[in-house]
């Protein structure tokens, strides 16, 4: 009986290795996807292109100007005289933020009123814009409260001393908060997602579609050993894929790994469990190669989108919280993310693992009790 | 070109199509079930963070301060603790993502003018919700700073005092910062690729795997009407999906849309033959359905999705990969999308963009029409 599993596994392996464009998608493609996806997802706001308007044009103005640009937040890219230009700025995006600080600035300063300061942000990314307006009050109020301080100073003599209050943040796992380190374990995921799962789907209906299926039944060998032989390929080169990418992570990328590699590999392998039980699952309900592919989309775009991946799983309804559960893709990321950043193992993961165990091990069963009806 | 064979391969094209319900069905329920996943449950606003708070003061003043936090919109009480082991515990399972920790002499030594650190623990492995959280904590905290600091001058001076400055903010487009009403125009350039992708990119590979390109090349049928014909029913379901899109945009979803209808569709058309030349050309390229279904997710999808603009901000990409954003067409509709919803610009503005998404699409065509050969092997 391991003859015929191993007729099977040579015969895929051939069929995989054969084609040179299936060896560019399988092994090339995910490099360049985790690179160039690595540098791209990146929420990271700074050097925001700004324009300011400073009708003023007094010290304190352009020290806030100053202040604004020393920040990182905010590059100064134009100076303008009007609010029309401003306007045509925005419009053609070169700009995303202006600053506009209009005449009598510095004499309400002086006079112990309140001057205002004008920002503008383009709200049509409202994500930036959020960050730009927060980071534009916190330098804002910074400098007014020096401005009060030094003034207060100035009435009462060198003497006096403000109460001072302070917040010290310590960051976990992510000291410089680069959203790198976040995001390529999960690209990471989504790639073993779509191999893993579009092979094992496809290459079953290929069989079905183009007439090679009929061949299979009439050979001696029996439905383990064909789907065994139509998954473990496809689950080595899922675990190549993720070799691959977790060296890139560590040695590209830079980021941190802090957990233990054993228990990734252990997840991992659960985890393929899901993503070929899937795929499997998938292929006995189709017919052609199109609608697999469709079917797996499906699939994968709920998966990958209410993962957590990019938008946070706290931030969506309490009921598509709930239905995350059945997600393998969203326990797979909490595990990954787990062992890369924050280092922790099984004593925190083991709910994730188990999910995960679980619901690999129905949707297989599924697949393989659904099996039985297309081969013979 | 006779438009006469090019009937002929569209009507074959439209019975394979429609002979597949389930893949015409799914062509329709993806792009919904994108729009509603994005409308509904997917954002990026960062609301109600978790916090778990250690109190060691316990006094009135450190509760009205704990209070200033946990009452604002931005944080929701997940707990309170007395030690570190807790918020550690807390912030390993992701109960928290916040941790604030006042110290014993909060009151006494804010009374007695000696400096009070307030300490603030922060999960940051997700960089962008710790961004943010992060803001929002630093925001209520320079507040309540700033009150104590003024409390304390008039309790002095005796007289009421202003802040110098003020930051009076202004949002132009999109004025209450709502995400849907980004998110939701830039999914049609999303969309539009999708169909490419799923449905153009098997359409000439599937005609080689079985074995029927052969009947097509003994037929006088030339590669340009192959391909034009081969375009016309998807062409069809990218505009049916078109309309859905902007339906639902308008009444289910009420983003405003500021410019003109018109520009709009004709500009989505125009992408829509953008996308479905490219997803032809993967097809004729690919050969199997397997490596061209693969080939569209990395040429088409992923970089519609990730390197347009969509979600993540061109502006913040390194400056090799912001260049290679120019050769995505998705990124020149993202502008063009936003531009006409949100910002309401016209043709004067958005001129430059669309001569860009003609001249891919032209590109693609004429590569898809010079490298479909009609021969075996």
């Amino acid at each position: 009986m391991f003859a015929r599993l191993k007729a099977m596994l040579v015969k895929e392996f051939t069929q995989i290795l054969r084609n040179p464009k299936m060896r560019v998608v399988i092994f090339i493609v995910p490099m360049v996807q985790i690179i160039v996806f690595g540098y791209a997802v990146n929420t990271d706001v700074k050097h925001i292109a700004t324009a300011v308007y400073d009708l003023d044009n007094s010290v304190p103005s352009r020290e806030l100007v100053a202040r604004l640009e020393q920040s990182g937040y905010f590059d100064i890219v134009a100076r303008v005289g009007g609010v029309d230009q401003i306007g045509n700025l925005i419009d053609h995006g070169r700009v995303k933020a202006a600053i506009q600080i209009n005449h009598g600035f510095a004499a309400d300063i002086k006079g112990g009123r309140t001057a205002a300061v004008q920002v503008l942000v383009d709200g049509s990314d409202p994500n930036t814009a959020r960050i730009v307006l927060s980071h534009a009050v916190t330098i804002v109020g910074r400098y007014s409260d020096q401005l009060l301080v030094e003034r207060e100073v100035r009435r009462r003599g060198a003497a006096w001393q403000p109460p001072e209050l302070d917040l010290q943040i310590r960051t976990w796992f992510n000291e410089n908060l680069e959203s790198r380190n976040y995001y390529v374990p999960g690209v990471m995921a989504q790639l073993v997602l779509i191999v893993t799962m579009m092979l094992s789907a496809m290459s079953v209906v290929r069989e079905k579609e183009v007439g090679t299926m009929e061949q299979m039944i009439v050979t001696p060998i029996r439905r383990w050993e064909f789907i065994l032989g139509k998954t473990l390929p496809f689950a080595l080169v899922g675990y190549l894929n993720v070799a691959m990418v977790t060296a890139l992570a560590a040695f590209w990328f830079d980021i941190p790994i802090r957990g233990n590699l054993l228990l990734l590999g252990v997840a991992t392998g659960v985890y393929l469990l899901s993503t070929l039980g899937f795929g499997l699952w998938i292929s006995t309900v189709s017919q052609s190669q199109q609608q697999a592919m469709m079917s797996a989309f499906m699939f994968m775009f709920p998966a990958m989108l209410l993962s957590g991946f990019a938008f946070p799983v706290e931030n969506m309804p309490e009921s598509i919280q709930y239905l995350t559960w059945l997600n393998p893709l969203r326990h797979y990321l909490v595990i990954i993310r787990g062992i890369f950043l924050k280092g922790v193992g099984l004593a925190v993961l083991w709910p994730q693992i188990a999910v995960l165990a679980a619901l690999g091990t129905g949707i297989l069963a599924v697949a393989i009790y659904r099996f039985r009806k297309t081969v013979s | 070109m006779k438009l006469r064979r090019v009937r002929a391969v569209a009507r074959k094209e439209f019975l394979h199509v429609l002979r597949d319900p389930r893949s015409l069905i799914m062509g329709l329920a993806i792009p919904m079930l994108l729009l509603f996943m994005f409308g509904y449950a997917l954002t990026l606003d960062v609301d109600r963070v978790p916090l778990i708070v250690w109190d060691q003061s316990a006094t009135p003043e450190s509760r009205e301060f704990v209070e200033r936090f946990t009452g604002s919109r931005y944080f929701d009480l997940a707990g309170t603790t007395d030690n570190y082991r807790t918020i550690e515990q807390a912030i390993d399972t992701r109960r928290a993502l916040l941790a604030l920790v006042v110290p014993t002499g909060f009151t006494r030594d804010l009374q007695a003018n000696r400096p009070v650190a307030v300490q603030l623990l922060i999960d940051g492995s997700d960089a962008n919700t710790a961004t943010i959280a992060l803001g929002y904590a630093e925001f209520i905290f320079a507040g309540y700073a700033r009150e104590i600091r003024l409390e304390e001058l008039q309790r002095r001076g005796g007289q009421t005092l202003r802040p110098p400055l003020a930051v009076e903010p202004r949002v132009w487009f999109n004025a209450d910062m709502l995400s849907r009403n980004a998110i939701v125009p830039g999914l049609i350039a999303v969309i539009m690729m999708v169909i490419a992708a799923l449905l153009t990119s098997l359409t000439v590979a599937r005609e080689w795997e079985n074995g029927t390109m052969e009947q097509l090349i003994a037929t006088p049928l030339t590669g340009p009407e192959l391909i034009v014909g081969k375009l016309v029913p998807y062409f069809c379901i990218g505009v049916f999906d078109l309309a859905l899109c902007v339906l639902v945009g308008r009444y289910v979803f009420d983003v405003p849309l500021r410019g003109a209808l018109p520009l709009l569709l004709g500009l989505s058309l125009l992408y829509l033959l953008v996308a479905l030349s490219l997803g032809m050309l993967i097809s004729i390229l690919g050969k199997t359905q397997f490596v061209a279904s693969q080939f569209a997710m990395v040429a088409t999808l992923l970089p519609a999705f990730l390197l347009s603009g969509f979600v993540f901000p061109i502006e913040n990409m390194p400056g090799l990969l912001q260049m290679v954003t120019h050769v995505i067409p998705a990124r020149y509709f993202v502008t063009i999308l936003r531009g006409i919803y949100l910002k309401g610009v016209g043709p004067t503005v958005l001129w430059s963009e669309a001569l860009l998404l003609a001249l891919f699409g032209l590109v693609f065509l004429s590569l898809a029409m010079c490298k479909f050969r009609k021969k075996i092997g």
